[in-house]
């Protein structure tokens, strides 16, 4: 049985409702990616694997418990998080932020033990932010700000991370970087890793498993080369393509119609 | 029986750790301590001054050795009867403004999310208002008035901004909307009221210490004693929220339980504040501000915010019997144009580009 699950659950914003009786298995060890069209729920669905949103109906289950009925800093401790959008405060050091990962380890009388400093130096060395340690994060690039976001989530050691498109708003280089580094983390230190991406090529590049939405429903899942089909993209995203061999990698790679050969299938 | 760490090179991580037998550590900021304790010394030797200033004048020396009890016994009368229970009272206001201004901006994420411009001060001066000018209340009345305008104020507030838990923006402008409904029903208040009435309401809502006793101080100490630790139990937490709620929510924080104890703590100690001195204006606003250009951290500077209320609040007391005599000026002119003043000085000099 899998460590991370969502069993039958229907995910609403008031009385929007996103996905119902949505099931998923996320595989333990595996750097699984979320792929659908905008507005498909994954982002959605990542809320309620982290605990964020709670489920209408039906339960996320983690180590075989109820994620709603487990105390807050316990779930951190197993699973991390690395939300779109977070804010560093004002004035804020590189060391400072990445330390703050270890709040679900800390309480009243243990606020910074050595492993507390001995876990976020290595955690700024394996992202490659070592260097940054004493500079303020509002200084930094788009990039290396994400970088130091992620040695916070590795900061906070957990066996399971969960990354909210953690690729938006970075150029293509970095974009490569950030996800180069968390198919690093994924090979080396077996974290499970669950990310929403909205490339596919990406996610069928970096993937070990795949998962497809659309309209809260899971389409297809299982390995990038199993799943992303010509037939598949064309159902779940509404797109006539190609899929080739990446000349780099052999993974499924994504070529869109020509706009002429997408005009004439249309008529 | 401290061990201090050894840093062989400087550690970039702010404060110093300090780690006891038994796998217990502390994180001391010390820059911030050293800003709180300074600011703490600051109030004090001002209300020692304050205690000291008046139409009787006592040295210093004279009003510390009447504190330990070897005054004469005019001395005594003067300052332990008259002019202790007014510089406690200032302290106490300040320090609930100065905390409760931080809470506020800290859960609001903004600096503006201060309870002067929310519109908890004006809820408290309707409170004062009904009572003073509909129904010609007492003193202690007066207070109890205010103190529940502004706990009905904040809730209001609360409710009105609760969509799927309160965020930080629009919690600002939620607060400005009250706030400009309620003053606008204060303006109405005051003209219904008659001439002796209003000139009580003015006094009132411009914010004095004058004529302060024990009946005020006990209940101010009180609710310090219970609301200060449990704020202070709840500040890690609120240094996570500062980062989002959803990074919050990521670490283990239970964020909206936390900001609803937060609010309604700072609610508590601003209301009680205003209650017990008037709308002081510009203390909740600007202590903070100030506190957190001192100590240079991030986080919401709680203890600093505290210590610079109070010193700010006699200070201006002070400033203002030492100017004008005694209570010609009430304290709320002076903590306006002093804050106001020190925070523009410290805006326009800031070096550093692009920081608030």
């Amino acid at each position: 049985m899998n460590r991370l699950s969502a069993e039958n659950v229907t995910l609403a914003y008031d009385q929007r409702v996103i996905a119902e009786k949505l099931s998923v298995e996320i595989p333990d060890r595996s750097f699984t990616v979320i792929v659908g069209p905008n507005a498909c729920g994954k982002s959605t669905l990542l809320r309620a694997l982290s605990r964020m949103l709670r489920p209408g109906r039906g339960r996320v289950l983690l180590d075989g418990q109820a994620i709603q009925s487990m105390p807050a800093k316990k779930v951190a401790r197993t699973l991390g998080l690395l939300p779109q959008s977070s804010v560093a405060p004002d004035g804020i050091t590189v060391a400072d932020l990445v330390g703050r990962g270890r709040y679900p380890h800390q309480g009243l009388l243990r606020q910074w033990s050595a492993e507390d400093e001995r876990v976020v130096t290595e955690a700024m060395r394996q992202t490659g932010v070592a260097e940054l340690a004493g500079r303020y994060v509002d200084e930094l690039s788009g990039g290396q700000r994400q970088r130091v976001w992620i040695a916070m989530a590795l900061a906070q050691q957990t066996p399971l991370l969960l990354l909210d498109e953690p690729t938006t708003y970075l150029d293509i280089q970095h974009q490569i970087d950030v996800l180069d580094l968390c198919a690093e983390l994924h090979e080396t230190q077996g974290r499970t890793l669950v990310a929403v991406l909205h490339d596919l090529n990406h996610a069928a590049r970096y993937a070990t498993h795949l998962i497809a939405l659309r309209d809260g429903t899971v389409v297809a899942e299982g390995a990038p080369a199993d799943v992303v089909t010509a037939e598949l993209v064309e159902e779940v995203f509404g797109l006539r393509c190609q899929v080739i061999d990446d000349p780099q990698t052999g993974t499924p790679l994504v070529v869109p119609a020509a706009r002429r050969a997408r005009l004439t299938a249309a008529s | 029986m401290t061990t201090r760490q050894k840093t062989r090179q400087p550690s970039p991580h702010t404060g110093r750790a300090v780690r006891l037998p038994g796998g217990l550590s502390l994180r001391l900021d010390v820059r911030a301590l050293t800003v709180a304790a300074l600011l703490l010394a600051a109030a004090l030797a001002a209300g020692v001054a304050l205690i000291g200033t008046g139409d009787a004048g006592i040295p210093a020396a004279g009003v510390l050795r009447t504190l330990a009890g070897d005054g004469t016994a005019y001395q005594d009368f003067i300052v332990r009867e008259l002019r202790l229970p007014r510089v406690l009272v200032g302290l106490l206001v300040g320090a609930c403004l100065g905390l409760g201004g931080a809470l506020f901006q800290a859960v609001s994420r903004n600096p503006l999310g201060s309870p002067d411009v929310l519109g908890l001060s004006q809820g408290s001066t309707a409170g004062a208002l009904v009572v003073i000018v509909l129904m010609s209340g007492t003193a202690a009345q007066v207070t109890a008035g205010a103190l529940a305008g502004g706990l009905v104020t904040g809730l209001a507030i609360h409710l009105l901004a609760w969509r799927q838990g309160v965020h930080g923006y629009r919690l600002v402008l939620v607060g400005i909307g009250v706030s400009a409904i309620v003053t606008a029903v204060n303006g109405y208040l005051l003209t219904q009221a008659d001439l002796v009435d209003a000139a009580r309401a003015v006094v009132w809502m411009t914010g004095s210490l004058g004529g302060r006793d024990w009946d005020q101080v006990w209940p101010l100490l009180g609710l310090c004693a219970v609301l200060l630790p449990l704020v202070l139990v709840h500040a890690r937490a609120l240094r996570m929220m500062e980062m989002g709620d959803d990074a919050a929510h990521a670490l283990g924080v239970r964020v909206q339980r936390v900001r609803l104890v937060l609010m309604v703590c700072a609610v508590l100690l601003t209301a009680a504040a205003t209650a017990a001195a008037g709308p002081v204006s510009f203390v909740a606003l600007t202590a903070p501000q100030l506190a957190r250009r001192l100590t240079r951290s991030p986080g919401p500077n709680l203890l600093p915010s505290l210590c610079m209320g109070a010193a700010l609040l006699v200070a201006a007391d002070w400033a203002s019997q030492r100017a004008f005599g005694a209570d010609q000026l009430p304290v709320g002119v002076v903590t306006g144009v002093l804050g106001g003043g020190y925070l523009l000085w410290l805006l326009v000099t800031e070096r550093r580009a692009g920081r608030m």
